[in-house]
């Protein structure tokens, strides 16, 4: 078994690291207050290519792989929730399923803008009444000729206000159930295409969180990606990609945290010696450090199994609900360690622990996570 | 054997020595055995000039005078000083820290096929042998190093050797070799002029004041000249305010930026990340100001401040009046 | 037009560095390594001038252990054409000299239009392997440039030395050596695509008998190695903002007879 990293995901975890430190971490914390999407930023980390690491460069990507996506957003994370999770949904949510599912024209048109960086892309599945039941979808596309006539309501869309295209995940046929759901790329523009509403939210307060509302919204029938009525395996295996991006952010926010934590436990005093001299606290740097460092292996199993072309729905699902608890402790302990200066702004480590509890939440709650575990290991009976 | 140490004269442009050759013609004199040799290439040399050379303590002044040398190309210079060096066979080389020393004596080491160290911060002879000490990783560790043969050549950090003191009425033959004239290459076009601040050069300086990140921005750092004014300070800028935008590179402290070493620097706001300290480590009394107990500065600092910058440097300037008006 | 950079693999500064056992050496295990700040200001310049130029090849060398193709394989990243990599335990211990002279031998083989190098090193600050390349060469240099161009034939680079008080303007005919001051750009980071197009451009592994070059003993050496000298302990003066200060005023005249 090999561990070493290549030299090339070596340059762009070193890449994204030099970025995250030099350009992201000085406005961190002022984005995080003014709830403000960092437009100048996200633009740059589109012309390093970060916007769409696995994508073939034939379609605007970079050509790497999930493992150097993962190590990209874990660097990303370190220094800022927000910016991981807007490149996260980008590259996982929305430019893996167009390179997959989509047709040489659709990848043209839909793919290449976003791999490159140019626009952003969203994943509208969540609705209103159905969080982690995916199946039960309301929004409704009628075929009309040569269009489809889009109504419905999508709810907690990350990049939603800022996405040039949107991934929407409809009902094509309501009598067939999760048989009958479709996904079409809506443009941003398109006639009865609305946004009316951004939340405002507890973490990763920089990326926009949007309503998306179609009213008799035509959309061309040549924007619906893979077949009518495919559109619930493909929600279900972006999804596994999706995960492991965001245990990608998980184990950065827990390691951001962890090395700030470090830093004040060596320079903090107490009782004449810095914390650190503590067992009590070296006690929870330890078991931070080694928490982490599992949720990293397990994100970079399932990275590389995704490389590999193998099945890795399950190591997917472990690495993201094992990263995102790991990223709620971790945090918690992080402030705990830095006492009264944990709790206020100026120290940052609150921040990682707002921003960490959404990664227990989206792309699957930690308890949907453990479903899909306890499906495997059960072999499909419950 | 040769003995003498050269001292190559770094001058204001105006035909007057510098006042960091009191510290090289200081040291040199301390190493040689009664050969301190001041080495002048110059357009035009003062009479004032070549007397102050000698009051500080050259037994001798090469003077190499001629419209050629200005402005300085290391070409013309280098051809020039070689042949000399040759011819003479001096024992050691030494220039201050200077924009145009530390190429033109880099240079002239190539050509004598010499070793040459840069930046030095001590000297001492080992027998026959000159060890140099000089700041190697950012300032982290020091460097003795020697030579394989001579001349030693050699640049000496500006504000760190103690300066020889001017003994009025001393007094040195000048020399005026004639030497070949190299055809210069690089053709002058035009000297751009900083914006005069009427506070003395950053390196230069024997008293420096810094603002970093805590300076908030480009328009607070007036409180910081004004407190210059009084105290005659030059003012510079840690990498974090000058990436910021809020002062021009050439303010800038640290690695990539100026290194020096007055007799007093006051760091303002400023937090003392390692690149920082490597251009200002060699400083002999630090004062830091900052409101986070925690920061690297005071750890090097003799005497620190814990509190606001915007509170403590106007109660500063005042103080300074004070005591100056006295 | 070719353009060659010369770079220099270093310990980053936030690096611990460590004396090894040999006093003369610091302890490698450990370090991160990175290319030399200023050379990448270098390094962003060529690319400039090539892709103004619309034309020409830029080429990286560097002289060190195998280490150093990491230094190598970022500038390519950034944009280089190819690299040179000067690999020969003949070059251990080089000075800045000998590291001229084989830069030296590279650059007349290659016989670029230009060489840009770091204005210095940031492990031993030395800052004189460029000037020296220049006087082995015979070719005329301008050491911290913070402004460069070329002219359209490639026959004279206009260069802005920083000086003190000011900047002097040049111009010098090609080939010339211009070292890069902080202020010359904004180096780029390398792109993803750039990272993974490195991995098919050349690193040419050169050895002192390739240049015909024979083993000659450094003119510089170092004999040891020191840690600084510990600063006494610092005094935070205690007290209101007032007292402090007259404190300290007080203590910078009177004890340290600084003021």
């Amino acid at each position: 078994m090999k561990l070493d990293l290549s030299a090339e995901q070596q340059m762009i975890q070193a890449l994204a690291r030099e970025f995250a430190e030099t350009a992201i971490k000085p406005i961190a914390a002022e984005i995080d207050r003014e709830a403000r999407f960092p437009h100048e930023t996200v633009k740059r980390m589109g012309e390093l290519g970060l916007m769409g690491i696995a994508i073939p460069e034939r379609w605007g990507g970079s050509g790497v792989d999930a493992v150097a996506s993962v190590l990209a957003i874990e660097e990303i994370a370190k220094a800022c929730g927000s910016h991981a999770a807007i490149m996260s949904v980008n590259n996982s949510l929305y430019c893996d399923p167009v390179y997959k599912f989509g047709t040489d024209a659709q990848r043209e048109r839909f793919l290449k803008p976003v791999a490159s960086g140019h626009a952003h892309g969203c994943f509208a599945l969540t609705e209103p009444q159905a969080g982690s039941d995916a199946s039960n979808q309301h929004t409704l596309a009628v075929r009309d000729g040569a269009h489809y006539v889009l109504n419905g309501r999508k709810q907690f869309v990350t990049n939603g206000r800022e996405a040039s295209f949107a991934l929407v995940f409809c009902a094509t046929d309501r009598a067939k159930a999760h048989h009958g759901i479709s996904t079409l790329v809506v443009e941003k523009g398109t006639p009865g295409f609305l946004v009316p509403k951004t939340e405002d939210k507890l973490g990763i307060r920089a990326s926009d969180t949007a309503e998306l509302v179609f009213e008799d919204c035509r959309v061309p029938a040549e924007n619906r990606l893979g077949e009518e009525g495919m559109g619930f395996p493909i929600a279900l295996a972006t999804l596994d990609g999706g995960r492991i991006g965001i245990a990608a952010q998980a184990v950065g926010l827990a390691a951001g945290a962890l090395e700030r934590s470090v830093a004040y436990a060596r320079e903090r005093k107490s009782f004449g010696v810095p914390i650190g001299h503590h067992q009590m606290v070296q006690w929870m740097l330890a078991d931070m450090a080694t928490a982490i460092d599992g949720a990293r292996l397990l994100t970079l199993r399932a990275a590389a199994l995704k490389d590999e072309g193998r099945p890795y729905t399950t190591a997917a699902a472990m690495a993201k609900l094992f990263a995102a608890e790991t990223a709620m402790k971790v945090t918690t302990d992080a402030v705990q360690i830095h006492g009264g200066y944990g709790f206020i702004k100026e120290y940052e480590v609150e921040r990682y622990f707002r921003d960490a509890k959404i990664t227990q939440i989206y792309e699957g709650t930690s308890q949907i996570q453990k479903l899909v575990i306890a499906r495997d290991i059960l072999g499909g009976s419950r | 054997m040769a003995n003498a140490f050269w001292c190559i004269v770094e001058d204001d442009r105006q035909g007057t020595p510098k006042k960091v050759m009191a510290e090289v013609i200081g040291e040199a004199a301390r190493l040689s055995r009664g050969q301190t040799e001041a080495v002048w290439l110059t357009d035009k040399a003062s009479a004032a000039g070549l007397k102050q050379l000698a009051e500080w303590g050259a037994t001798k002044i090469r003077l190499l005078e001629s419209a050629a040398f200005a402005p300085y190309r290391s070409e013309v210079w280098v051809g020039a000083a070689a042949e000399l060096a040759v011819k003479e066979a001096p024992r050691a080389i030494f220039a201050p820290v200077t924009s145009r020393a530390r190429e033109f004596v880099a240079r002239l080491a190539a050509r004598l096929g010499v070793g040459l160290a840069a930046d030095c911060v001590a000297f001492a002879m080992d027998g026959e042998r000159l060890v140099a000490t000089r700041p190697v990783y950012a300032g982290k560790l020091l460097a003795k190093t020697t030579w394989a043969k001579t001349p030693s050549v050699a640049t000496l950090r500006p504000n760190v050797f103690r300066p020889a003191e001017a003994q009025p009425g001393r007094t040195a033959p000048v020399e005026r070799p004639s030497v070949t004239l190299p055809a210069a290459q690089m053709k002058f076009v035009e000297r751009r002029e900083e914006v005069a601040t009427g506070l003395p050069e950053l390196t230069e300086a024997e008293i420096v004041l810094s603002g970093g990140r805590g300076m908030k921005g480009p328009e607070n750092y007036v409180i910081l000249e004004d407190m210059a004014h009084v105290i005659g300070a030059a003012v510079g800028a840690s990498r974090a305010a000058v990436d910021a935008g809020w002062r021009p590179h050439r303010f800038q402290i640290g690695q990539t930026g100026r290194t020096i070493s007055p007799k007093l620097y006051m760091g303002f706001g400023v937090s003392g990340a390692i690149q920082h300290l490597a251009g200002m480590r060699t400083s002999k009394v630090i004062v830091a100001v900052n409101k986070d107990p925690e920061a690297p500065i005071f750890k090097i600092a003799d005497y620190g401040i814990v509190g606001d910058l915007f509170e403590v440097v106007p109660e500063l300037t005042k103080e300074f009046k004070k005591l100056l008006e006295k | 037009m070719k353009i060659l950079v010369a770079v220099k693999q270093v310990p980053d500064t936030a690096t611990q560095v460590k004396i090894s056992a040999d006093p003369r050496a610091i302890d490698t295990t450990g370090i991160t390594w990175i290319v030399s700040p200023y050379d990448e200001f270098a390094v962003e310049e060529a690319l400039r001038i090539k892709e103004k130029r619309g034309q020409g090849e830029v080429v990286a060398v560097s002289l060190g252990p195998e280490r150093v193709k990491e230094a190598l394989r970022s500038c390519l990243a950034m944009g280089c054409d190819r690299a040179i990599h000067l690999n020969d335990p003949a070059w251990n211990g080089a000075d800045t000299l000998a590291t001229a002279k084989a830069l030296a031998a590279v650059i007349q083989r290659e016989a670029p239009g230009l060489v840009l190098c770091g204005r210095q090193a940031i492990d031993d600050d030395m800052g004189a392997v460029p000037a020296q390349l220049a006087e082995l060469l015979g070719w005329p240099c301008a050491s911290w440039v913070m402004e460069a161009t070329v002219d359209g034939d490639g026959k004279t680079a206009r260069a802005a030395r920083q000086v003190e008080g000011g900047l002097e303007v040049f111009d010098l005919p090609l080939p010339a050596v211009l070292t890069a001051q902080k202020g010359l750009n904004e180096p780029r980071y390398p792109t993803l695509k750039g990272i993974m197009g490195a991995k098919k451009k050349e690193i040419r592994d050169v050895k002192a008998t390739d240049l015909g070059l024979a083993v000659e003993p450094p003119q510089l050496s170092v004999v040891m190695l020191e840690a600084l000298p510990p600063r006494p302990p610092g005094r935070i003066l205690q007290g209101d903002v007032p007292t402090a200060v007259k404190e300290l005023v007080r203590s910078l005249r009177e004890d340290a007879k600084a003021i």
